[in-house]
């Protein structure tokens, strides 16, 4: 295995979701493409901790938090689409005018 | 490292195929017209990650990955797309706004960038002694010892998080509401 077809795949995988994030409307799938890209990124940090072979495994540990954050992140991000919705009756991030000037 | 001899491991065969399912799950996520089928394959994507950390031999992330991923997050999106669902039966291909042709451009623009700075860093950098595996003690060693500091941090996060949303989502009830909750 060469250390950079992980890396070639993390990179397609976070382009995907460069993507999404800009071509989608609704909020809920804006945030599963920014889930595929903290997958990519993941994929970067355990293909290089294999390559570079640390002691306490510096690379994976901090794939663990990355998985924590996205973790919180989902669930606040969904807690305030759900507001947004209520609110406004729809889901989509064009149509999020309040507060533009 | 030629393709002959990449091709002549077994191991770079079984990549392949988790990363061809990978990437088509993955363009199937962000393309999807419907909301339920792209998260569906968000699981098929994060599943095939997995797989990537097994190749990797990151057991424990990988099986970290399938419970809080797989197991938890993708039922909270599903959660939300069943709540988020315009009860007037919003039309199916509206979760794409029409100019795709500039996302296109960027998101291939930074992939050939990514490419050109992998190539030229990594070259055929080879990950030969991946086979060892990483033993879940060495992972709770530095999570529970050098990086204790920064664990509890994010429990605390989580924890904050959570409760911050069910502030954010619980509804309010109006005066009217209240008084007639507290009458009864």
């Amino acid at each position: 295995m060469i250390l950079n077809q992980f890396l070639i795949l993390a990179a397609l995988l976070f382009c995907m979701g460069v993507y999404g994030l800009l071509v989608r409307r609704n909020a809920v799938m804006v945030l599963l493409s920014v889930e595929l890209m903290l997958a990519a990124v993941n994929i970067n940090l355990v293909a290089l901790d294999a390559l570079w072979q640390t002691a306490e495994a510096l690379g994976q540990i901090m794939a663990v938090f990355i998985i924590t954050i996205a973790a919180a992140e989902v669930g606040i991000g969904l807690a305030i689409i759900l507001l947004i919705f209520r609110n406004r009756r729809s889901a989509n991030v064009d149509e999020l005018n309040l507060m533009r000037w | 490292m030629g393709f002959e001899d990449w091709a002549a491991e077994p191991i770079n065969w079984v990549f392949l195929a988790v990363a061809l399912a990978t990437t088509v799950s993955g363009l199937r996520v962000v393309t999807s017209p419907n909301v339920v089928h792209a998260a569906l394959f968000l699981v098929a994507a994060l599943a095939g990650t997995a797989a990537i950390f097994l190749l990797l031999a990151a057991e424990f992330l990988a099986w970290v990955l399938v419970l809080v991923y797989i197991g938890a997050v993708i039922v909270l999106f599903l959660f939300g797309i069943m709540i988020t669902r315009a009860p007037t039966g919003r039309d199916e291909a509206e979760v794409d706004h029409g100019r795709r042709l500039p996302a296109v451009l960027v998101s291939t623009a930074l992939f050939i960038l990514l490419l050109w700075g992998l190539v030229s860093q990594w070259g055929d950098t080879t990950l030969d002694s991946v086979t060892a595996g990483t033993p879940t003690s060495v992972l709770a060693e530095g999570l529970l010892g050098r990086f204790v500091f920064p664990f509890e941090v994010v429990g605390f996060v989580l924890l904050a998080a959570l409760v911050g949303g069910i502030t954010i989502a619980r509804r309010d009830l109006s005066p009217a509401e209240e008084k007639e909750r507290e009458s009864r």
